[in-house]
């Protein structure tokens, strides 16, 4: 953490610049511009097919844009293009710096190895070659994410839906990174579940002083969790601001309409 | 007269030239997968048509062939394979490791060590040992490209985690020249050793994969594990039954219905040796008590 205490958080750690992607003639994603800043988080909301996805594709460097450019501030505080990068920093940089949590935890775990094998594959990948402590440090990622340490030698296709989720979270950030991509977290998950995964994942981004982008349909999960929320439209941003600003007093149509549409508690 | 003439080593030279290629690529290349275009060999897959073919594009008209199944020189596999270069390709062939140039191998590395201008041929059934953690073939080479070996402590991991030790006791995964991480084929843990700074050539081919892969004389092979669980051999704590040998590996054999069991060295040729030159186990003696009781 030392490296990151003299990073100066003035200077973003995320910036995009006139982002654009089509899928033949349609445009998923048209001329989409910020910049994230380190310990922020920022929730992309809008209906299904306005973009969302692509542009977390985008910005994770899984697609490629037709247009503009993903910069990212590597720890030794140099502001790189993302497309510049060799395939193997690119990769090196998706299991250290960065975790990327998917809807469905079958994308993001392997299903048939151990809970502690899924949270220890990070650490072995950069070079660790030490099974205690390996194993000790899954332990205490899995006590953080509230699963149960007796359950660490089961395999992940054992698990429920929220544990699977969690489990997730923990083979994520067992490397420290410093911005997390999260696609949907708390989807098709039940309310009760929900609740305790943004309990959870709000404290966790708080202790860590984590960046993440989270994209989400549900207005509930961008007001627990970000700090800045984007609305994206037809593949546009159409309305961007802090989210309470945003979600109390929308400007535009489509984001009245869709803070509207929630249901009052 | 009317006997099929075939060309030798049974393979035509068109073959024989790509399956060289793809062996120089190999051996350039310590431990990576070249794929090559495999034949259909008169044996089924499983029967060890990749080492069949590698050891048709080397064999030259002056070699002699030694074939090993589980070590043993006379089991069906070996004695077929032996048969199939004398008749297409007329080399003298043996059972002895030192006389051998070329030796074609199933599940085993002779226990004499091998000397310079030796190549030890290895039937391979999956090159890839990265297979059964990562299914898709298009990822796998894209790790081996870029040495992203964390899955394959996984597998070791797993192990530990399952059984209390690392429980892999064939196909222990290596990693050759400090580069590539190869299957050794299935060989057992215990030859694991013998591969490290070997004098011998030794190829890797595999039919139906369509995969050569080589370690060249004197290259590095190390065997993956954890710093507070490091590597160790296997064997039966026991001597050999029939020549007394206590660092060969061993063959368990079930004698009756009864529990009855003997250990003899798996490298019949290595036992044969050491019996010719007057060692003896607990077993070569009792034939003659029991004809004595009957």
């Amino acid at each position: 953490m030392s490296e990151l205490a003299n990073f100066d958080d003035d200077q973003p750690l995320l910036v995009a610049e006139g982002l654009g992607k089509n899928y033949g003639r349609l445009a998923a994603c048209r001329d989409v511009s910020f910049a994230l800043y380190p310990g922020e988080v920022l929730a992309i909301v809008g209906e299904s097919g306005s973009g969302k996805s692509t542009l977390l594709q985008l910005l994770s460097a899984q697609l490629a844009p037709r247009a503009g450019r993903v910069s990212y501030r590597m720890r030794d505080g140099v502001l790189r293009d993302l497309a510049e990068l060799g395939e193997a920093e690119r990769r090196f940089l998706f299991r250290t710096d960065w975790g990327f949590v998917h809807q469905d935890p079958a994308q993001g775990l392997r299903m048939g190895v151990s809970a502690g094998a899924n949270v220890g594959e990070r650490l072995m990948a950069v070079g660790w070659n030490h099974y205690g402590r390996i194993r000790d440090t899954a332990s205490t990622w899995l006590d953080r994410v509230e699963i149960d340490i007796g359950r660490i030698d089961d395999a992940p296709k054992t698990y429920s839906g929220g544990m699977r989720q969690r489990l997730q979270i923990a083979r994520n950030l067992v490397t420290e990174p410093r911005l997390v991509f999260m696609d949907e977290p708390t989807g098709g998950l039940d309310v009760s579940v929900q609740a305790r995964l943004l309990d959870l994942m709000r404290n966790l981004v708080g202790e860590l002083g984590l960046a993440a982008i989270v994209v989400t349909h549900d207005l509930a999960v961008a007001r627990l969790l970000s700090h800045r929320v984007m609305v994206m439209k037809g593949g546009r941003v159409i309305e961007t601001g802090l989210t309470d600003q945003v979600l109390d007093d929308p400007r535009e149509p489509y984001t009245q309409l869709l803070v509207s549409s929630i249901l009052p508690p | 007269m009317n006997a099929p003439t075939y060309n030798f080593a049974y393979l035509d030279e068109q073959t024989k030239r790509m399956i060289r290629r793809a062996i120089l690529k190999a051996i350039a290349i310590p431990g990576y997968q070249v794929p090559f275009a495999s034949r259909e060999m008169p044996m089924p897959y499983g029967w060890g048509t990749g080492g069949v073919q590698v050891t048709a594009a080397i064999l030259g008209p002056d070699d002699v062939l030694k074939v090993i199944d589980q070590g043993s020189d006379d089991t069906t596999n070996a004695i077929s394979i032996r048969k199939f270069f004398g008749k297409t390709a007329g080399v003298a062939t043996t059972t002895s490791t030192m006389d051998a140039t070329v030796i074609q191998t199933r599940h085993r590395i002779p226990e004499a060590s091998l000397h310079a201008g030796q190549v030890l041929v290895y039937q391979v059934p999956i090159p890839e040992p990265l297979r059964f953690l990562e299914p898709r073939e298009t990822e796998t080479r894209r790790m081996h490209a870029l040495a992203e070996y964390g899955l394959m402590h996984v597998k070791l991991y797993e192990d530990i985690a399952r059984f209390g030790h690392i429980a892999t006791a064939y196909a222990y995964p290596v990693k050759v020249n400090a580069r590539y991480v190869m299957d050794p084929s299935p060989t057992p843990k215990f030859d694991n050793p013998k591969m490290d700074n070997c004098a011998a050539l030794q190829l890797f081919g595999a039919g139906r994969e369509k995969r050569i892969y080589a370690i060249p004389p004197y290259t590095t092979v190390v065997s993956l594990d954890f710093e507070d669980h490091p590597f160790t051999r296997y064997r039966f704590n026991a001597p050999c039954a029939l020549c007394g040998a206590d660092n060969s590996y061993l063959d368990e054999i079930v004698t009756d219905d009864r529990g009855g069991r003997m250990f003899v060295c798996s490298d019949t040729d290595f036992c044969e040796q050491r019996q010719a030159a007057g060692h003896h186990g607990t077993e070569s003696a009792a034939p003659h008590k029991e004809k004595a009781h009957v």
